[in-house]
Order: structure tokens, then sequence, then C-alpha cells
């Protein structure tokens, strides 16, 4: 049947996969992150000079594969010379650079539809309460819209961050050894595709669930306030 | 002494004009209850004390102190000064008829947060006002639940604290009682009567006949956007001039 002694063999190469997984995941989720709020909060905006670019980001990163963006990034842009001699080429020639770069704009478009819808279905009175008080629209923004957008939008970020997580695999096409890099390694070097991809997968199942125990845990922690009363 | 003063307020949506040209005005420890059927541009007066809505035309001034207004580019209203409303907006605060707590913040937290953020208070001193406010409308109990686990009644009583933790000089009840169940109107309606006891200058928009006319000391009835009738509660509620305030009456006679 399965082949365990490859498979156990090539445990510390997936190993050291998690670690490139992990790396390329939190930096461009927290990037992503950083990024959507003030993007979300201009996509709120009724004003429409400064909601529209941001529309047009998202639907632009939304409405094409994140593989054709990599693939434009990484491949694409060293084509024109001016790129390969401006001051950025040294990042822009980098696997690892374009990944995250990739990863970071792509997560970031979606992160900041799913905070902009939190922010336009904010209860209407609570803002209203917050400007009878005296509140700045930044005070505003700052203390009670973002706050509770963040919560609500918890749920839906969660979903996000996983079909980020799997979004990773990507990186090994640009030859990043990542989860699924060490994959097609133990694939390349064995011929054996099934114990090499089930272990991806072993590994990808894992990182799942823990990311989902710890979103249960934040919105355990910030969303009690929609909770049902015990 | 003159708290409030309110003069000609003009406000249209659209071709509709709601107020057509509305005075008020409130001396200090003045309970005045606004009063008239649905649509009679109750709400919308009081929501243009605070700039919630734009009047087309008026004046408002508190304390003496004129609201600096522009008309912007569709002809309403606006603050000059934002600087200036959001003073004048901390001194006169609000009670909303759905409460509008902020959802995400528990009771303690819903009064603070105003008094921190706006008026500069240290946390340690809002948090002992706020605990003798929530105490005073009887809800200090409830203080570390959110308002989704609180009755409707607590909620409102929790507002009324978040608006007392302001040191208003002047309060905008906006129909407290009207999304509240029945027996949840008389622990409000004593909360508010406490307050009126108490000297403090309130202007309410109510649908409670009753609490008009032994809490106000001014009614003001208000009929498609002019004040019809105006007075000393006691009087017009008794025997109304106008055949207006009659007909309302005598739908609402409880």
């Amino acid at each position: 049947m399965l082949n365990l002694e490859v498979m156990g063999s090539s445990l510390p190469l997936y190993f050291g996969g998690v670690v490139v997984t992990l790396k390329l995941l939190a930096v461009s989720l927290i990037v992503g992150l950083l990024a959507a709020v003030p993007l979300a909060v201009l996509r709120a905006s009724p004003n429409v000079w400064l909601s529209r670019p941001v529309w047009l980001f998202t639907y632009v990163f939304r409405g094409t594969p994140l593989l054709v963006q990599l693939f434009l990034i990484y491949y694409g842009l060293a084509q024109f010379s001016w790129v390969r001699e401006s001051v950025l080429w040294p990042w822009f020639s980098s696997a690892w650079f374009c990944s995250m770069f990739a990863f970071a704009l792509n997560t970031c478009a979606y992160t900041t539809e799913i905070i902009a819808g939190a922010i336009s279905a904010t209860h209407h009175g609570e803002v209203e309460a917050a400007r009878a008080m005296g509140m700045s629209p930044f005070t505003l923004y700052r203390r009670i819209v973002l706050p509770s957008a963040l919560r609500r939008a918890l749920p839906a970020y969660s979903n996000e961050v996983i079909m980020m997580l799997h979004g990773t695999s990507l990186a090994s096409i640009v030859t990043l050894m990542d989860i699924t890099g060490a994959a097609r390694e133990v694939n390349s070097r064995y011929y054996l595709p099934f114990e090499a991809f089930i272990t991806a997968a072993g590994f990808y199942l894992a990182l799942t669930f823990v990311l989902v125990g710890l979103f249960h845990l934040a919105e355990k922690r910030w969303l009690v306030h929609l909770a049902p009363r015990t | 002494m003159q708290k409030l003063l309110v003069e000609d307020l003009h406000k249209r949506y659209g071709d509709n004009e709601v107020l057509k040209g509305v005075s008020l005005s409130a001396n200090a420890g003045d309970v005045i209850c606004i009063i008239g059927s649905s649509g009679s541009g109750k709400s919308t007066l009081l929501r243009c004390i605070n700039l919630l809505e734009q009047p087309n035309q008026g004046k408002i001034s508190l304390n003496g102190e004129a609201m600096q207004l522009v008309p912007d580019r569709n002809g309403a209203l606006k603050a000059a000064d934002p600087k200036q409303l959001q003073r004048m907006r901390s001194r006169l605060a609000m009670v909303f008829q759905h409460f509008n707590l902020w959802a995400h913040m528990t009771a303690l937290e819903n009064v603070i947060e105003a008094p921190i953020h706006v008026l500069g208070q240290s946390k340690a001193q809002a948090i002992e006002r706020a605990e003798h406010f929530l105490s005073r409308v009887g809800v200090a109990h409830r203080k570390n639940m959110y308002p989704a686990h609180l009755s409707g009644g607590e909620q409102q009583r929790v507002a009324i604290a978040r608006a007392l933790a302001m040191e208003p000089e002047v309060m905008l009840f906006d129909e407290p009682t009207s999304a509240l169940d029945p027996e949840l109107v008389g622990e409000v309606l004593k909360v508010m009567r406490d307050l009126a006891q108490e000297g403090r200058t309130m202007i309410v928009v109510t649908h409670e006949m009753g609490f008009a006319r032994e809490v106000s000391n001014s009614a003001i009835f208000l009929h498609q956007g002019l004040v019809e009738e105006q007075g000393a509660p006691g009087e017009i509620l008794a025997n109304p001039r106008s055949e207006r305030l009659r007909q309302f009456l005598s739908g609402s006679l409880k």
C-alpha cells in the first residue's frame, strides 16, 4: 500500500515547507489586513471619488486568478528592461518577494470588500448616537464604526485566511519550497505522487484545524455581544 | 436663564416642507413636551436642534452661543465650524427611540465612552461617574452586560445614563418610550420624572399624555410643521383651543 518509509524520511522536508508556508501566509495577511482597513473606509465612503478607485482595485484583484497575478508579477514584469534596470529589481527578481507581493495584494482586495461590507452594515442609529455625543468623524470611526465592523467581519475573514493558506501553495510553482513545494520534490525524487501529496494534504488540514480553532477563540472573545444570552 | 433658543426653523425633504417656521425657547429647568400626530414634524424638530437633520433655515443657540450655520450646495444648513458643532452636541445629550446603544460595548463602556473620548475625562473618573449614573437609573447590576442581553427598558435606562454622563445643558428625548413594551414604559418614565424634579432642562417628544400633563411645564402641539398650540400642559391638554388639538387628544386619550 502506502510507502510509509518514504513518507517518514521526507518529513523534515515538509516541516521546512510548513515554515515557508506560514511565513508567506503571515506576511501577506498582515500587510493585506493593514492596507485593507483604510481602503475599506474609502470603499464604504459615499464619495465616489474615494470609493471608485478602491472598487476598481478590488474588482481587478478579485476578478482574476491568483496564479495569473503571480505569473504577471514574477515572470511578466521581468520582461521589461526598465523594470530590470530599476532600483526595485532586487525585489522583483525574488520569488519570495513576488509571491508575498501577489498574495498580499490579493488578500487585501478580498479583505477590503469584507470589511467595507461590515462598515456599510453598521447600525445607523449607533453612528447617530456617536455624532449626537459630539464625536469627531475620526473618533467615530476609531471608536465605534471600525471596532464594531471588524468584529462582525471575523467569521467572513476566517474564511479568507483559510482560502489564503491554500492559495500559498501556488508559490511552489515559482520555485519556493513550501508544503506543496516539498510534496513536488518528494514526488520527483521517488515518483510516489499519492504519498507525496497526501502528506501535504495532511499538513494543510492540520494548519486549517489550528486556524479554525484560533478564530473560534477570537469569536468567543470579540463577538460575545452577538451571542445569545446564556 | 435661557438655555436653548430655536428660531424660525424650516426643514424640507424635496418639495415636502415638514417644518414651516418653528420656534422654541427653553429656560433652565424647563421640561418641554412636544406632542403631535405622526408626520407633524416633532422628531424632525428635535433632530434639527443638534443637526442630526440639516434645517433649511433658522437659528439655534445654546446658552447664548449661536450655532454657526452655512448653506451647503443642496441649500440645507450645515455647521460652519465642525469643532463648534461637536462642542455644542456634547452639551445637548440625546436619548433615542431605539436606544442606539453601541452593541459591541457593555453598559458601562457605553456610558464612559463619550466622557473619555469627547470630554477628555480620565478613565478612572469616567468609570466612577458612570457607576453613579447607572445606579441612579437603576441598572448598576447590569453594568457588565451587552445591550443585546438587556431588556428594552434597561437599554433605555443605560442610554439615559450615557446621556447624563455628558453633564448636558439640555437633554433631548426622541420618543423614548415608543419602542418599549407597555409594562416597561413605567420604569423609563419614572427615571425621566426624577430627572425633571432634579431641575434638568429637557425637551421631550412623546406620545405619553400623562407624562406631558404631570411632568412638563410647557407643551407644544405641532401640526403640519407649525406650532398649533402652546402653553402650560394642564391648560392646553384640558381645554384645547384649536379643533386640531381637540381631535388629536380625543384620538390619543388614555
